[in-house]
Formats: structure tokens, C-alpha cells, sequence
């Protein structure tokens, strides 16, 4: 992947929320940082994993990259070009390179709409000059690419089960040949069977088509499998980024550590042998968060410095990167 | 005496669309301490076959076959007998906690109620009663917290509480349906945690449902696979795992990414979509996804066989 050229620059990036303070009378704003200082880039063909809890701002984050969440700090570069200062209409343009699919599969799909309507929709608004006999064959196409069958295109969403919904979102997106593919939980929703045929989808589709791909998700074992980075997020923050193999085998950071333990492995005899959760307590408020480190609250090696200093994001080997106090080595 | 044993049990839906049979011909057995899990797929029957043993099904269903609790024929019980074991011996948890705690009433009120009704416990008792389970369960300042209202917990704290409460009248059969799947990783494997840690305290058995097939080899003894509305294999966990005998939990053990896996192949997913309930295929539910098919699948539904023991098949290949 290192000959590739990074063609999504994303530097420094900030989405913050403007809360009501308590009370009618006095309206003392709080701040929710949903995403602070998230930088990375994100080379042609590599696929980088996001991982983190619920809240931790993964899919606030990718959401600002496409520009349906005002960025409050910071840049994004998609071929050197600045996305965040760009108007609507241009912005708009961007997005044929840029598409995002989410993890509700049936809740995505306008349920008025036939399949066929959906997935030619991005053709009508991007690519009007197509004669309707292309447009319907272009479907044709993307449709069998994804699995579908060519009887199931004037068919209601509400007709498809979840993993065929997915399809059909999965070649709504792909019809533009986009550049970036985000994928939002895509899996999650989905029976395992099921999961199985739509990471070996991706998978050869990014394959053929050249596509980098986002993917966000809270399970790691499927980040693991599809990932060829991996970036680790707890409130907001990067915490440790590196290639897929060195994440999995040297976790530096004690979070990451501590999500991987937490996985449960499909094998009896390893699930016996493990004793007691790896963390305790739950996240804390995002409204308050703690000072220095914010998983000092839930770090078995925090220690005073990390309530005192937010730590430095530092390269602890080539590629590999962690902000943490006291790394595990 | 066994804890449980479900015979030949059989549930049905009116729908608009004809009757469906969510649950056929199940029958197993479990004894005093042991964790049975159920896995399967959305669909497949898991959840509508425990909420028939606990008589909670929608009103549009039927059960015929029977379960026995302790030697007490559960189905046909009325209400006022069934209420009697609900809550007390036997108790539920579920996926959602906000679907069985009150929004508008305190923990303590929601607690208490149990022991009240129960175990007719004194007000004051009942609310120190309530507070050491949700000690038990880890909950941060329990004296305090049980004061407060649903909305006021996290998601994992909430089903602590709910834990807490299944747990009050120390039943001796848990059921928990995908206690942790909206859960968080890290506060999933707390809660799994808690769960083991309260069964060797206490001595219950757990029925734990879900689709994990991590959970269930972390707390069952015996598996239980289910596809469309049947038992497809059962087995001890150890067997399930390291030799599975139905092609469908082969299936499912190759399709599911591994943290600790060769990520260099692709995962091996089973093709097709789970069946429609009210267009069953003919003869085996799974042929149509199975790679070992034989003509006989096509056309005969294969009957649970015992393979030893331990062990029982629903499949016609003789061994996989």
C-alpha cells in the first residue's frame, strides 16, 4: 500500500456541538467535543478501520469529512483540494467521489422508491446526459456486481431482507464509481451468515474498483479481517493508530488493549481461561470530560501525570502511533 | 429431576397472512446449574420458544407440546399460577432494559415491588434487599442510586439494574435474551462478568440467547443450534466448537471473523438468506444453503437423532 500517494488528507480536524446550559434563564453554553484534533491520510486502495464505543465520535467524524456535519477546526483534502471552505453546490460535486454507506441497510432505503429508482438516483443527479436505456443498463450491472437478481429491480425495499438491502445500498453508492467509500457499521445489523457475504463483497470490490474505504465499526475481529490500518478512537481523540498487523499484535495503547480483550473468541477453552473484564466503569460524560488523559478514569496504569498532561501523540515506531503516558510495550 | 424439560413444544402465529410456525418440535432437557445457550439467526425461533416457556407470547400465538419447570406443567397454566413462578423461580432479562424497567418509577420502587409481591417483604427490608443485589451487580453507590429514575443510567448500568431485578427473588432459572448485544465490548464483557459470577454464587441456571457465538463459548455447557423454528444441533459447548456435526453451525463457526484468526483468507459466509417462516423450503429448512446436500434433503425433513449421549442431530448425512 506505501507506493500509493495519500489522496485524503485530513489534518487537525475538530467537530464540536454547542449545547443548551441547564436552565431556561441562564444559558451558559456547553461545549461537546464530539471530534478533537483527528488527523490521518488515507492512501488509494487502503481500506482504514475505525474503531471505538458508542459515542467515542467515529461516525461524527466521517461525517465531517463528507461535509453533512459542519467542521468547526481544522482541514480536509481530498486530491490537495480544501473541502471545508468549499460552498454547497461544489461541495455536492465532490461527493460523486465520496459515498458513504450506513448500518440500518433497510432504514437508508427510501421505502416509496423501487430499487431500480434508487439506484440509478445518483446517475439523474450526476450524470444527466445518460439516455435512459444506459441508465437502466448501468443498474443492470451493478446490481448482479452486488449479488442481486435482475427480477428483483421494480421491488420495494420492505420486500428485501437486511443483507439484500445492504446490497442494494452498497450499489447505490458504487454506481458513480466513487474514489472513498465510507462504511458506517455496515455490518453490524446484519445475522453472521449474512455478515460473512457482505465483508467478502467489499473486500472484492475495493479489489476491482481501486476504492479506499472507511470503515467504521465497533466489532474489532471484522476490522481486523477487512482493515489495512487501523485507528483507535475513545472520546472524540485518536488514541493509537498503526498498520493492521502491528495494532493487533503490539497494542502500545492500554485501551486498545483492553477492546481486544474484551472481544469474545468463538473458542470455549480460551473464553474459560479469561478472568474478569478488562475495564471497569463506564465512558465518562462527554460534557465533562477528564482532564490530561481522558481514559485516565478507566486505565489500570494511569498514574498522576496522566490527569495532569493531555499525552503527546508520538510515533513509537515507524508507523505506528499512540498518545499515551505509559505505553504497553 | 431435571430443571427443565421441553417436550415436543410447537408455537404458532395467526397472521394476516396465514399461520406461521415460529417454533416446531422442540425438545431438550436441562439440569439444576447448567447454562444452556441458544444460538441462531433473526428469525429462527430462539426468542419465540423461550417467551413460550414463559407464556409471554403475543396474543396472536399457540403453544402446544409441553414444558415442565420443576416438574410443573408450564403450558395451559392460567395467569394467576404462571405469575406465581414469573419474577420469582424463573426469570427474564432482555436485549432492550428500557422494555422491563418503568421510566416514570424509581429503581427502588421497581425493585422493592418484586420482594413486596413476592417474598412479601416489609418495605424497609425489601429496599436493603434491593440495594445488596445492586451491590452484587457492581453498581457504583448503590444506597444512593437507587433512588433515581431509569434515564439516569448508562446503557450497561441499565442492564445491571435489570440483572439486579430478574435476580431479587434468587429464581432458579435465568433467561436472558441477547442481554449484551446493544451493548459496548468492554461493557458486554462486564456484564458477562457479572453473570458468571452471580450463578456460581448462586447456583441458577441460565438460558442465554444470542447470535455471539463468543458469549456462548465463554458460559454454556450445552449449545443449542436453532435454524427456522428447529433444533438443528445440540451439543456440548466443547463439541459444538471443535467438531460441529450440522453443515448450518459449521456454517456459522467459518463465517465468523476471529480476533485471533488467519485474516489472509476470505471469510467462508453461507450463501442465500436465512428462509422466509411463511415459505418454508420443502424437506430440510437449510438445503437450500447447504453444501452437502443430498437428493433426501430436498424432500424430507430430517428428525433429531441422537448422535451419542451427549449429542443430537437434526441432519441426513450420517457424519460431517
Amino acid at each position: 500500500m506505501d507506493s500509493h500517494k495519500p489522496f485524503l488528507e485530513v489534518s487537525n480536524n475538530r467537530v464540536w456541538f454547542d449545547i443548551p446550559g441547564p436552565g431556561v434563564w441562564q444559558r451558559k453554553k456547553q461545549i461537546l467535543k464530539a471530534v478533537d484534533d483527528v488527523s490521518f491520510q488515507l492512501r488509494e486502495g487502503e481500506t482504514l478501520g475505525v474503531v471505538g464505543e458508542s459515542g467515542c465520535g467515529k461516525s461524527t467524524l466521517v461525517r465531517g469529512i463528507l461535509g453533512l456535519e459542519p467542521v468547526t477546526d481544522g482541514s480536509v483534502k481530498l486530491y490537495g483540494e480544501e473541502l471545508t471552505t468549499l460552498d454547497k453546490k461544489n461541495m455536492r460535486s465532490k461527493r460523486r467521489d465520496m459515498q458513504i454507506i450506513f448500518q440500518d441497510p433497510l432504514a437508508s432505503l427510501d421505502p416509496r422508491m423501487t430499487v431500480s429508482e434508487i439506484i440509478s438516483e445518483p446517475l439523474i443527479v450526476f450524470q444527466p446526459e445518460l439516455s435512459k436505456k444506459e441508465r437502466k443498463r448501468k443498474v443492470q450491472q451493478i446490481m448482479q456486481r452486488v449479488g442481486l437478481l435482475p427480477n428483483q429491480i421494480n421491488r420495494y425495499p420492505h420486500e428485501f431482507s437486511g443483507g439484500q438491502a445492504q446490497r442494494i445500498g452498497i450499489a447505490r453508492a458504487l454506481i458513480l464509481k466513487p474514489k472513498l467509500l465510507v462504511c458506517d457499521e455496515p455490518v453490524s445489523a446484519l445475522d453472521v451468515s449474512i455478515q460473512a457475504q457482505i465483508i467478502n463483497l467489499l473486500m472484492d470490490l475495493q479489489q476491482e474498483m481501486g476504492l479506499s474505504i472507511i470503515f467504521i465499526a465497533h466489532d474489532l475481529s471484522v476490522v481486523k479481517h477487512i482493515s489495512h490500518r487501523v485507528m483507535v478512537m475513545y472520546m472524540g481523540k485518536v488514541v493509537e493508530m498503526a498498520s493492521r498487523d502491528d495494532l493487533f499484535h503490539h497494542p502500545h495503547h492500554p485501551y486498545t488493549k483492553a477492546l481486544m480483550e474484551s472481544i469474545p473468541i468463538p473458542d470455549p477453552t480460551i473464553e474459560r481461561a479469561k478472568r474478569g473484564a478488562p475495564l471497569t466503569g463506564d465512558l465518562p460524560s462527554p460534557m465533562d470530560p477528564p482532564s490530561g488523559c481522558n481514559f485516565r478514569t478507566r486505565c489500570p496504569r494511569a498514574q498522576d501525570i496522566c490527569a495532569a498532561e493531555t499525552p503527546e501523540w508520538t510515533e513509537k515506531a515507524p508507523g505506528h502511533w499512540v498518545a499515551c503516558h505509559f505505553p504497553v510495550i | 429431576m431435571s430443571l427443565l424439560t421441553v417436550n415436543k413444544l410447537n408455537t404458532r402465529f395467526k397472521t394476516m397472512d396465514g399461520e406461521v410456525s415460529a417454533v416446531n418440535d422442540i425438545s431438550f432437557t436441562m439440569e439444576k446449574g447448567e447454562t444452556l445457550g441458544i444460538v441462531g439467526e433473526s428469525g429462527s425461533g430462539k426468542s419465540q420458544l423461550v417467551l413460550s416457556i414463559m407464556g409471554l407470547l403475543a396474543t396472536n400465538g399457540r403453544v402446544d407440546g409441553s414444558a415442565r419447570f420443576q416438574g410443573q406443567e408450564l403450558i395451559g397454566l392460567p395467569a394467576k399460577e404462571i405469575n406465581k413462578i414469573r419474577g420469582n423461580r424463573m426469570a427474564m432479562i432482555f436485549q432492550d432494559p428500557m422494555t422491563c424497567l418503568n421510566g416514570y418509577l424509581t429503581i427502588a420502587r421497581q425493585m422493592t415491588e418484586v420482594l413486596i409481591l413476592h417474598k412479601g417483604m416489609s418495605m424497609a427490608d425489601a429496599r436493603q434487599r434491593s440495594i445488596e443485589m445492586l451491590d452484587a451487580v457492581h453498581i457504583p453507590d448503590a444506597r444512593n442510586r437507587i433512588g433515581r429514575y431509569p434515564h439516569e443510567f448508562s446503557g450497561g448500568m441499565r442492564q445491571r439494574v435489570m440483572i439486579a431485578m430478574s435476580l431479587l427473588c434468587e429464581p432458579d432459572l435465568l433467561i436472558a435474551d441477547e442481554p449484551t448485544t446493544a451493548l459496548d465490548v468492554t461493557v458486554q464483557a462486564q456484564i458477562i462478568d457479572v453473570m458468571n459470577e452471580l450463578q456460581s454464587n448462586m447456583g441458577m441456571s441460565i438460558i442465554m440467547i444470542t447470535h455471539d457465538l463468543g458469549v456462548i463459548a465463554g458460559i454454556s455447557d450445552n449449545v443449542l443450534v436453532m435454524y427456522a423454528g428447529r433444533i438443528c444441533e445440540y451439543a456440548p459447548v466443547d463439541d459444538i466448537f471443535r467438531d460441529p456435526q450440522h453443515p448450518y453451525t459449521r456454517g456459522l463457526l467459518h463465517s465468523v471473523p476471529r480476533l485471533d484468526g488467519d485474516t489472509s483468507r476470505a471469510l467462508h459466509a453461507i450463501p442465500g438468506n436465512p428462509p422466509n417462516m411463511q415459505h418454508l423450503p420443502t424437506g430440510c429448512a437449510f438445503h437450500e444453503r447447504c453444501e452437502f446436500r443430498l437428493e433426501i434433503c430436498i424432500t424430507e425433513q430430517p428428525p433429531l437423532k441422537r448422535i451419542n449421549d451427549l449429542r443430537q442431530k437434526a441432519c441426513h448425512l450420517e457424519a460431517l
